[in-house]
């Protein structure tokens, strides 16, 4: 489905992401892992084209990605829904129209301007809040929520954009074990229940090696593991973390992982009245 | 020792800046005396011998208010539809320069992702909007297109939309990017991302300049009467010109003038207190 062929991304004399190469061949959900400034959030924003690359080719299909311009590209980026480590919706607005927003590609400007949506997307977009168990928030303001439920409101929002795959970057960084857990939870469920590919940058391997089909390591700009969580050893993590004997696994480890059913789960098991807190 | 070698070094600077301070204050002064000297060289008939005269105006518009009685109040409502015309023109051309301010607040804010060539460019037609007051404006307009209120109003919708584009740029600059990025991920194109990324975030501010705006135009539509702009500037300066024997009138306008100011003053006081308040509450 998307390969990226050598492709880099420098910030000055600072290399980002240094020639990497790989492919997700079905709809998977795929954990990155590494330190902080390994080059996980960039190699996601390359795919959603927020950050550009300096060189290589990222193919979706026989697409060249990289090479989109104007109203295909922000096509594109509809069609890779990113949820953020600090959700970035728009606090003073109510979560419905927050999570409307997700439609605005859809929509011509002049209508957009004018705040005019469809009775469809309203109905979509309750739908989509339901399932996350949030819609009683609807009306309220996103920055009235708690951080969990902000995550959640932003989740909604990628689903309305009806995306091929949804890339998160870091969505649990920001949130305590419980609201971790339920989010992890639901972008597991949308992943197995609507296949959609889901690219996720963790901090925690227990988390990865919980939720995710593959496991992909980053170090210093460059891809060190790529295989399934259960070849990711302490071997393995020490040269993902560049540490040395003394690296306890431990400490990337959260409470959320004690009791995270993860991967064991049944598709569809998501309901509101489970994820509530 | 070394301790002893800080204190000089302290006591010195201390007396240097004390020196400094004197050298300021002197300075000061003396463009005062010379700003004085000047100025009252140039005025005919003497500052100091006019300072004594201060109150006499006054006095005698009051007292022909006094003589009036009761029908000093029927003419305070004889100028209310002057009043009416001046707030007409503050509040017109507060509106259409506004519109025009948040659109070079817009194209002239990096933060915002406008188009980074043309932000030097409509930061330098704001400053140049900015730099000529109204009253220049209004004379060169009201000689272009004759005596009334139109040339006012386009000339302080033109200071306002340069005045008011600087402040809300300024507002732009301090914006969260995150909601931006968040309507970017999704494809939403500028107009979008503005629409709703970034008016949701600036709209009290936004008010609240204009609110602040508008007070200061209405002052400054008052003074246009003066060049023929029509209004109570234009009542103002006829009565004024007419000197004894219209001292009830001038002082009507006064009242009408002040109370409406001090209405406007306080209504938009307590809005900007709301509205700024309302988005530090969340």
């Amino acid at each position: 489905m998307i390969q990226f062929r050598n492709v880099s991304k420098s910030f000055g004399a600072r290399t980002a992401v240094n020639g990497i190469s790989f492919g997700i061949d079905k709809p998977q959900m795929v954990g990155v892992i590494g330190r902080s400034g390994a080059g996980k959030s960039t190699l996601l924003r390359m795919i959603n084209r927020l950050t550009p690359a300096t060189s290589g080719q990222i193919l979706f299909g026989d697409r060249d990605i990289l090479s989109l311009k104007g109203a295909m590209m922000r096509r594109w980026q509809r069609d890779c829904a990113m949820v953020f480590q600090q959700f970035n919706l728009v606090p003073r607005l109510d979560v419905v129209t927050n999570v409307m927003l997700g439609r605005l590609n859809g929509h011509g400007t002049l209508k957009s301007l004018f705040n005019v949506f469809a009775e469809d997307d309203v109905r979509d977009a309750l739908a989509a809040l339901d399932r996350l168990g949030i819609a009683q928030e609807a009306t309220k303001r996103a920055e009235e929520l708690s951080g969990g439920q902000q995550q959640r409101v932003a989740i909604a929002r990628a689903l309305m954009q009806t995306p091929y795959m949804i890339l998160a970057d870091e969505p649990i960084a920001s949130l305590d074990p419980m609201n971790a857990k339920i989010v992890m939870d639901a972008l597991r469920e949308i992943h197995e229940r609507d296949g959609k590919m889901v690219i996720c940058n963790l901090h925690t391997l227990d988390t990865a090696r919980s939720y995710c089909d593959r496991v992909i390591g980053m170090r210093d700009g460059v891809l060190v593991f790529d295989g399934k969580p259960e070849e990711l050893t302490t071997q393995a993590a020490r040269e993902i973390y560049g540490a040395d004997e003394s690296f306890n696994e431990a400490a990337t480890s959260t409470a959320i992982d004690a009791g995270a059913p993860g991967r064991s789960r049944s598709a569809g098991a998501m309901s509101p009245a489970a994820v509530a807190v | 020792m070394a301790v002893a070698a800080l204190e000089q070094e302290i006591l010195s600077l201390r007396k240097h800046r004390q020196l400094y301070s004197l050298i300021g204050l002197l300075l000061v002064v003396a463009v005062l005396v010379s700003g004085y000297s000047k100025a009252n060289s140039m005025n005919s008939g003497g500052f100091l011998q006019g300072l004594s005269k201060f109150f006499d105006y006054p006095g005698e518009i009051v007292a022909e208010a006094i003589d009036a009685g009761p029908a000093f109040f029927g003419q305070i409502l004889h100028f209310l539809p002057a009043m009416m015309e001046t707030l007409n023109i503050a509040l017109v051309a507060t509106l259409l320069g506004g519109a025009g301010a948040v659109v070079l607040a817009m194209a002239s804010t990096r933060n915002v992702d406008s188009w980074g060539p043309l932000i030097p460019v409509v930061r330098r037609i704001m400053d140049v909007m900015r730099a000529f007051p109204e009253l220049i404006i209004a004379l060169f307009l009201i000689f272009v297109l004759g005596s009334s209120p139109v040339p006012a109003m386009i000339a302080v919708a033109f200071h306002t939309a340069g005045a008011l584009g600087k402040l809300f740029s300024e507002v732009n600059d301090n914006i969260d990017r995150k909601p931006i990025e968040g309507l970017s991920a999704c494809g939403a194109n500028w107009l979008q991302r503005i629409r709703f990324a970034v008016l949701p975030q600036v709209a009290p501010n936004y008010l609240s300049y204009f609110l602040l705006r508008l007070e200061i135009n209405v002052r400054a539509s008052a003074i246009l009467g003066f060049v023929g702009a029509g209004g109570i500037g234009q009542e103002l300066r006829r009565t004024i010109g007419w000197g004894k024997g219209a001292g009830d009138e001038t002082a009507a306008i006064f009242v009408l003038l002040f109370i409406t100011i001090m209405i406007i003053d306080q209504l938009s006081s307590w809005l900007r207190g709301r509205l700024v308040g309302s988005s530090r509450a969340h």
